[in-house]
């Protein structure tokens, strides 16, 4: 009976991990033809980065705690693994935080852009920065959804452990999302 | 990744189940393929009535319309608009990459189910969302989206260009809709193709139509993003007021042409290789011998997709882009002939040497070739850049698309509804009416749209509503009426079908497990397959799909599943 | 069966144009008689017929696969060859614009085509600039210089008989070349879908011939001289 129970959750995880493999390289292209319409609009001179009303420090500080939240992902998975659930817990938990610090943050910086009058139609560049890191907030807001639901699952005993590697893979790639959409936007 | 086949599946026992979880909350792929199937059927008597109305007042210009009323100019860009969205997103891909995928996929890989059941129904679902949100954007106020299905801004981005408000809005959100359907279900085909074939079915051993499902799946996934991106930047043009695509807030308009492009020719094949793999599965049948060349098609599967991907900008050649990228992009264009090209000369070889019975899906799947063949050449056409200077946005390109992409979806679509309609339903459907309804179909198929390539040479240009408004077009304008009556027999031969496909549920002679003598795995369950499809054992894969005829064998064919060879008698 | 639908051309590069399209239209006729032939052929010929198995060919060893291999071969180098015809003809009526001395602006808005001239100064936003309302005049026997834009959204400036099609866009000039060497009026509609008047927005193309040219050029500028 084990056997077959394991055969099970063996063949779920493998699903699981090539749906997620196959869904992200969607993701990529959805996140790289926008990317690439920035860049080539910039590239014709028409969406100019506006450096000076920018919150970079805000922005930095937003890309250390994205890094960290990826950590504490990784540091989930391990203890997923090993069957530690009080672990598991801890660290999704401090992965759904990260993620809600990092969107407190991007609010925070929207609130402070749009009272200086740079809304969205404000010009070509504030077009693709609120779509671009707004699409990605989006992304952020369904990893938190995701981990915060897997810590409540495994409180109630529900846990699957391919499930938080799963979720973790979507968790990195949001993150790497990131890491080109910073110096993109807020450096460049 | 083939130690995947080797690994054994377990599920839970298949039960019987009520009326709720069997047709709506329904996850067996059968079902969902089945709801896929009548949707896709559903909306295209939609598009169809709206073809109707389009081609009466083409034919006869600013007269009412029979069962519809008059068609204005504003009217007309909206059936030509609604028209294109409907055939290609809401019934070629339902039908041939959503009824097909989901009826075939577990079937022909020896599988239980989807890999994602639920997802599955998710899917379906959210495309029957789609579909009632295009249906409700036709009578909003306002009208209904009417910028071409292409949606070209600055047309689509600014409501006063075309005086449509929530119409094209809802229309760019019934497409949104659609992909997160279709991108779910491409997730869900790959998962499951890569995951959970049958022990012994190893990638050289799939069934052609699975080749081409697998890799329609890829093309629809990596290359819907950028149209996602486009189509979210277009909303936010119509909605929030950024000027993405406008230029006098700094946009840009040929950037929408990229992104829906860089979209649009992996479309092309997304509706197109399904309807060719399912021709691929019907020749060897009715010919009784392998197909010629598998690897050779596989191969030309592959690079077409590949290919697909970098010659957008042959739908760009004159809009403005740099004259300089035209003749890159016409070479990458007429190199796809290659591949094409292979695949017909496989699909006539596969011929050669055969016992060929003309039994109804081999007509619809010879028709397919037949008019693939033709719609192919006359791409040469577009695809060179300086006779598309021409030939561009004029009928030619009309009658050539209607060739490859709708006879696609006509022919190869019905070559596999007639072939795997007893394994559907467990019933023959009716030879009598399906002999009127295929002969109807291929005379005035050719009759509608063969003579839009002259009218289109000799200068009439798409997306008008009065051809005699134009000193070039009025002498021709015979042939408007010409194909807009054959159109009505076209659509009176469809009429048959839906009289057929419905009397043969009832009427029809029970189909026996397979009443083809066909090799491929869904042929071993029964007519129509149980839920879970296999009963205890699951199938066990002992050679290639295609042997028929193989020299020394008592019978000629040979199945797939191991140990099948007594069960697969004619009963 | 196709070429002759076209419409009578008229301009100089109209001819390569055809030329083009007449060298696909024979290359793919021929092979839509010889995949469609061989079709049939193999159809009628392979009929069932009782007591015939069919051969068991897989096409799987070279032996067999270079009769699909060789044809592709060939298709590969009849695509080089259409190119190769072709990319010297794109470049003439695309690329390289040839200086004139009439330089004309041609603008779509919807629903009509806006048509400017620089009058006799020969520059273009002073007091002589001439504006028409579908209505594009010029001379027969030399090339003219084309300025194309839009106002609104995108249209498509198309002069069936001089085969020239260019799509115009808005907040873009797009420089472009026409001639015309037969005098007489021809049509130039739109055709890109440009909203509800669409259907029904052409211009007129009036060719005039080389002495008539001076003469309505002296009628529209003679009393508005300033």
């Amino acid at each position: 009976m084990s056997a077959t129970t394991h055969a099970h959750a063996t063949g779920a995880a493998e699903r699981g991990k090539v749906a997620i493999w196959w869904f992200l390289a969607s993701e990529i292209m959805l996140f790289g033809g926008l990317i690439s319409s920035f860049v080539i609009s910039r590239l014709g001179g028409g969406a100019q980065v506006d450096h000076g009303h920018l919150n970079v420090t805000v922005a930095a500080v937003n890309t250390f705690i994205l890094l960290s939240s990826s950590y504490t992902m990784v540091e989930a998975f391990g203890c997923a693994e090993r069957g530690d659930r009080r672990a598991m817990r801890l660290f999704l938990g401090l992965t759904v935080l990260g993620g809600l610090a990092f969107l407190g943050l991007k609010a925070y910086e929207y609130t402070g852009e749009i009272l200086h009058g740079f809304t969205p139609w404000a010009g070509t560049f504030w077009s693709f920065y609120y779509t671009m890191t707004g699409l990605h907030a989006l992304h952020v807001l369904i990893g938190v959804i995701a981990n915060a639901t897997l810590c409540v699952a495994a409180r109630l005993g529900l846990e699957r452990p391919y499930r938080v590697e799963v979720a973790g893979l979507y968790w990195h790639f949001v993150d790497i999302v990131w890491i080109f959409l910073f110096p993109l936007v807020y450096l460049s | 990744m083939s130690h995947a086949a080797t690994l054994p599946r377990v599920h839970e026992p298949h039960e019987a189940a009520g009326f709720f979880r069997t047709y709506l909350y329904a996850t067996d792929h059968k079902t969902i393929a089945k709801q896929y199937l009548l949707l896709g059927l559903l909306m295209a008597v939609v598009g169809g009535f709206l073809s109707y109305a389009m081609r009466w007042q083409l034919a006869w210009p600013d007269t009412e319309v029979p069962g519809f009323g008059f068609v204005g100019p504003e009217t007309y860009n909206a059936l030509v608009t609604n028209h294109g969205t409907v055939m290609v997103f809401f019934v070629a891909m339902p039908i041939l990459l959503g009824s097909f995928g989901n009826f075939l996929i577990p079937l022909m890989i020896g599988a239980r189910d989807m890999a994602f059941p639920r997802l599955n129904a998710l899917s379906f679902w959210l495309l029957a969302l789609g579909s009632a949100v295009l249906c409700a954007s036709f009578v909003v106020p306002g009208g209904a989206a009417s910028a071409g299905w292409t949606g070209y801004p600055p047309l689509s981005a600014k409501a006063e260009y075309t005086g449509v408000h929530w119409g094209l809005t809802l229309w760019l959100l019934a497409h949104a809709i659609e992909f997160a359907a279709f991108l779910l279900g491409g997730v869900n085909f790959l998962t499951t193709i890569v995951t959970m074939r049958a022990p012994g079915l190893t990638v050289g051993r799939l069934p052609l139509l699975i080749w081409q499902l697998a890799t329609a799946s890829i093309l629809f996934l990596l290359s819907v993003g950028p149209l996602i991106a486009g189509a979210v930047m277009l909303l936010m043009d119509r909605l929030v007021g950024t000027g993405f695509f406008l230029p006098e807030r700094g946009g840009e308009p040929l950037l929408w042409q990229h992104l829906f492009w860089f979209f649009g020719h992996p479309e092309v094949y997304v509706v197109l290789l399904p309807a060719l793999g399912a021709s691929l599965e019907v020749y060897p049948v009715f010919a009784r011998k392998p197909i010629f060349g598998y690897r050779l098609i596989v191969w030309a599967t592959i690079v077409a997709g590949a290919l697909s991907f970098i010659v957008w900008a042959h739908h760009m050649f004159v809009s403005g882009m740099d004259p300089r990228l035209a003749m890159p992009f016409s070479i990458t264009t007429i190199l796809i002939s290659v591949p094409f090209a292979l695949a017909v000369f496989t699909m006539i070889a596969s011929l050669y040497r055969g016992s060929i019975a003309l039994e109804l899906p081999m007509l619809w799947a010879l028709a397919f070739l037949a008019m693939f063949i033709t719609g192919g050449l006359t791409g040469i056409f577009l695809g060179s850049a300086p006779s598309d200077i021409y030939l561009n946005g004029t009928y030619f390109v009309v009658a050539h698309f209607h060739y490859t992409l709708i006879s696609a979806v006509i022919f190869g679509g019905f070559a596999g509804i007639y072939y795997w309609f007893p394994k559907m339903f467990g019933r023959m459907l009716g030879t009598r009416l399906g002999q009127l309804h295929f002969w109807s179909t291929l005379a005035f198929f050719n009759l509608t749209f063969f003579p839009l390539h002259w009218i289109g040479i000799a200068g009439m240009v798409r997306r008008i509503a009065n051809p005699l408004q134009y000193d070039l077009v009025a002498p021709h304008q015979w042939i408007n009426v010409f194909s807009t009556v054959s159109l009505l027999g076209l659509i009176a031969g469809q009429a048959v079908f839906f009289l057929n496909f419905f009397l043969s549920q009832f009427r029809g002679r029970p189909a026996p497990a397979n009443p083809w003598q066909a090799t491929t795995l869904e042929w071993t369950a029964p007519s129509p397959p149980p839920h879970g499809n296999w009963g205890a054992a699951l199938p066990a894969v002992e050679r290639g799909p295609y042997e028929y005829s193989v020299p020394g064998a008592a019978q000629d064919w040979l199945p797939q599943r191991a140990g099948a060879a007594v069960l697969g008698s004619r009963s | 069966m196709f070429l002759s639908w076209l419409p009578e051309n008229v301009s100089s590069f109209g001819r390569d144009i055809d030329g083009i399209i007449a060298l696909i239209w024979y290359v793919t006729l021929a092979w839509f008689v010889a995949t469609m032939g061989t079709l049939l052929v193999f159809i009628v010929r392979y009929r069932r017929r009782p007591g015939r198995p069919a051969g068991y060919v897989k096409g799987d060893r070279w032996r067999e696969a270079v009769w699909v291999l060789v044809p592709c071969v060939l298709v590969l180098v009849l695509d080089f060859w259409m190119d190769f015809k072709g990319a010297p003809v794109w470049a003439k009526v695309k690329i390289d614009v040839p200086q004139s001395d009439l330089h004309i602006k041609v603008t779509g808005k919807q629903f009509n085509w806006v048509v400017s001239y620089p009058g006799p100064d020969g520059t273009f936003d002073t007091a002589d600039d001439k504006t028409f309302l579908d209505e594009l005049h010029i001379p027969a026997g030399k090339p003219v210089r084309l300025t194309l834009g839009a106002q609104d959204v995108i249209h498509s400036f198309f002069l069936p008989n001089l085969r020239v099609k260019q799509d115009v866009l808005p907040g873009r000039a797009i420089p472009a070349w026409i001639d015309a060497m037969k005098p007489g009026t021809y049509e130039l509609p739109c055709a890109a879908l440009c909203g509800m008047g669409h259907s029904g927005m052409k211009a007129t193309l009036v060719v005039h011939a080389a002495a008539d040219w001076d003469t309505w050029v002296a009628a529209q500028w003679s009393g508005a001289k300033q």
